[in-house]
């Protein structure tokens, strides 16, 4: 889009030199900021001992070497709970409570956009609110609300909360909104079916970079947690939770605890990239209007 | 919504309101049960918690004891007595101001860069930017930088070159930790407002720009302040709130860094605060009272910049 024409002025935009040059300087400085920690961490989990601590320190890898992924290995099956268990553990949470979280959110998102029950508006206001606050700010209350309910130390603490995540319906809701006609809707419940029919076999299909997106945040969301105040026995612990015990272990374990990063961020960075244009799609709806 | 069924209806004008809104409710009683389940674990999750903390944030409750009413006390104390909270409010503050809006600022401007590049190129640098903030504990890796000994990166360079004669403990020098975690905040903090404002800047109509073009904007600054900013505020609205809540929400990355509790309280925020109180020393009604004003906060910036954000492009 550097030029842009019109019939009438040949040439009625351009873009000055100055302000591109400035604008890539400016762009690769912050490219080189995030980019470089992350090659950094690739880079360690490559490197033997040797350069691992060597002075001075070296940015790239030399003699790359798989032995970090190796003692990863043998660190995980030597742990007193079998390493197999915190993945279990991990990936159990995310599948369940991201299925929840779609089936609550999906309905509810449905709901709040296609069907004018009074209270809606009402309701929607405060979920809008949800966002605005950190949910540490509810940790303390949810542990008595959590014990009242006998969910602590169970995995259950940690699924049913994430069922009820407002960022993924708000999205999702918005995305509705401006995706689906009301007409084709009424047309189906004209026809006569019902309106879990018409969520189903009309409205869900027209949505899908909604709710992969509310399935990506999710999942993103269970798979990245850690240690938490509701979980406290060993064998429900998540496998972000056992990689920091493994950071924790010091010098011996430098290069196992760089190899386990690079193993938890590979997950989520590649469902990204698969699902990149579906969130981008998703997020061109997801503007706060007044 | 009632004026608009309004039009539609003509035996509105003989039902009273209540009326009108009991046969409305009828009439819909579907969408109720679709919005059921959420609602069910929303309200237990969520908006219970803040009644709930704002009720027990007047009491003394410690799960032992039968709680008594204290009425305001827990406020007195907080903000009279308590010399650590004055830090962590202070601290809070500090980084919540800068990152907040650095991070916002950061988000919109990279967007805003890449969005005339070719598709491929973009999803390439999207993911560049993007991918710290979905990555989970691989911050950490700015402990391995910037570590203690002389095989961290930054002091194996400074001590090589001589600019220092022995290692820097960066994070438990009161004097680096605050820097070096909102840098850290920073890296991690292009988030869903960053994606949000990559997908508003694409949404925007071109003919815009060529109308704006033939009415005489000049150059692309005068573009992005009459055309851009103006057609993407649903999303810098948005990516606001996104941006506020993130920034009062990392204390997490200080833990990981620098231990808990942070050198003489110098990164302790009023995150720190709330857990210290409610799960270390069980003071459940102190540490409510800490939760409301967190929530308190949290909410009045974000009204606050929605206003602000309100006067773009007038």
């Amino acid at each position: 889009m550097a030029k842009l024409r019109t019939r009438r002025h040949r040439v009625v935009l351009s873009r000055s030199i100055g302000g591109d040059a400035g604008i890539t300087v400016l762009l690769v400085l912050l490219g080189l900021f995030m980019f470089l920690p992350m090659v950094y961490v690739v880079a360690n989990s490559f490197k033997p001992l040797d350069e691992l601590w060597m002075f001075p320190p070296r940015f790239f890898v030399y003699h790359p070497t798989f032995d970090n992924f190796k003692s990863l290995f043998v660190l995980m099956n030597t742990s007193w709970v079998p390493f197999s268990r915190y993945i279990f553990n991990t990936v159990f949470i995310s599948v369940v409570g991201t299925f929840g979280n779609l089936a609550c959110g999906s309905l509810a998102a449905y709901a709040l956009s296609k069907i004018m029950f009074p209270g809606r508006k009402w309701i929607f206001k405060t979920i809008r609110l949800s966002l605005m606050f950190h949910k540490t700010v509810t940790a303390i209350t949810n542990f008595i609300i959590m014990s009242a309910l006998h969910l602590v130390d169970t995995y259950w603490a940690i699924i049913i909360p994430a069922w009820g995540s407002t960022l993924g319906l708000y999205l999702m809701k918005q995305f509705m909104e401006t995706n689906i006609s009301d007409a084709v809707l009424e047309s189906a419940r004209l026809d006569g079916a019902t309106e879990l029919r018409t969520f189903w076999t009309i409205a869900m299909p027209m949505v899908k970079p909604a709710w992969l997106t509310l399935i990506i945040y999710s999942f993103q969301d269970l798979w990245n947690s850690g240690s938490s105040i509701y979980v406290y026995s060993e064998q429900l612990k998540s496998f972000n939770y056992a990689i920091g015990q493994i950071t924790a272990g010091g010098i011996k374990r430098a290069g196992a605890s760089a190899a386990s990063t690079v193993i938890m961020m590979a997950v989520p960075i590649a469902v990204f990239v698969i699902s990149q244009s579906n969130i981008i799609e998703t997020m061109g709806s997801s503007g706060m209007k007044d | 919504m009632s004026q608009k069924s309004a039009v539609k209806a003509v035996s509105r004008k003989d039902m009273t309101r209540a009326q009108w809104t009991w046969k409305e409710m009828k009439r819909n009683w579907i969408g109720y049960a679709f919005i059921a389940p959420f609602c069910f674990i929303f309200l237990l999750f969520t908006v219970c918690p803040v009644l709930v903390s704002i009720v027990v944030s007047f009491t003394d409750f410690n799960l032992l004891q039968v709680p008594n009413f204290v009425f305001l006390d827990n406020y007195i104390r907080l903000f009279l007595d308590d010399d650590i909270f004055l830090i962590a409010i202070k601290n809070t503050f500090v980084f919540a101001a800068i990152v907040g809006p650095a991070s916002y600022l950061m988000s919109f401007m990279v967007a805003w860069f890449i969005n005339e590049l070719e598709p491929r190129v973009r999803a390439i640098v999207t993911l560049i930017f993007y991918a710290p903030s979905i990555s989970g504990s691989v911050y950490l890796i700015w402990g391995t930088l910037f570590s203690g000994d002389s095989y961290g990166w930054v002091n194996g360079w400074l001590l090589k070159f001589g600019l220092i004669d022995t290692e820097i403990q960066f994070f438990q020098n009161a004097k680096y930790v605050m820097p070096l975690c909102i840098v850290v905040a920073l890296w991690t903090s292009l988030g869903t407002a960053f994606l949000s404002f990559i997908a508003g800047l694409q949404g925007i109509d071109r003919s815009l720009y060529e109308a704006g073009a033939v009415d005489g904007v000049r150059n692309r600054w005068q573009e992005l302040w009459y055309i851009t900013l103006p057609s993407m505020k649903p999303q810098l609205m948005f990516g606001a709130i996104m941006a506020i809540t993130g920034s009062f929400g990392f204390g997490g990355v200080v833990d990981a860094l620098c231990g808990n509790p942070s050198v003489d309280y110098c990164a302790w925020t009023i995150m720190h605060h709330l857990h210290d109180y409610g799960g270390a020393r069980f003071e459940v009604g102190y540490s409510s009272t800490i939760a409301v004003v967190l929530f308190a906060i949290m909410v009045g910036a974000n009204s606050l910049v929605k206003k602000l954000l309100n006067g773009i492009g007038k």
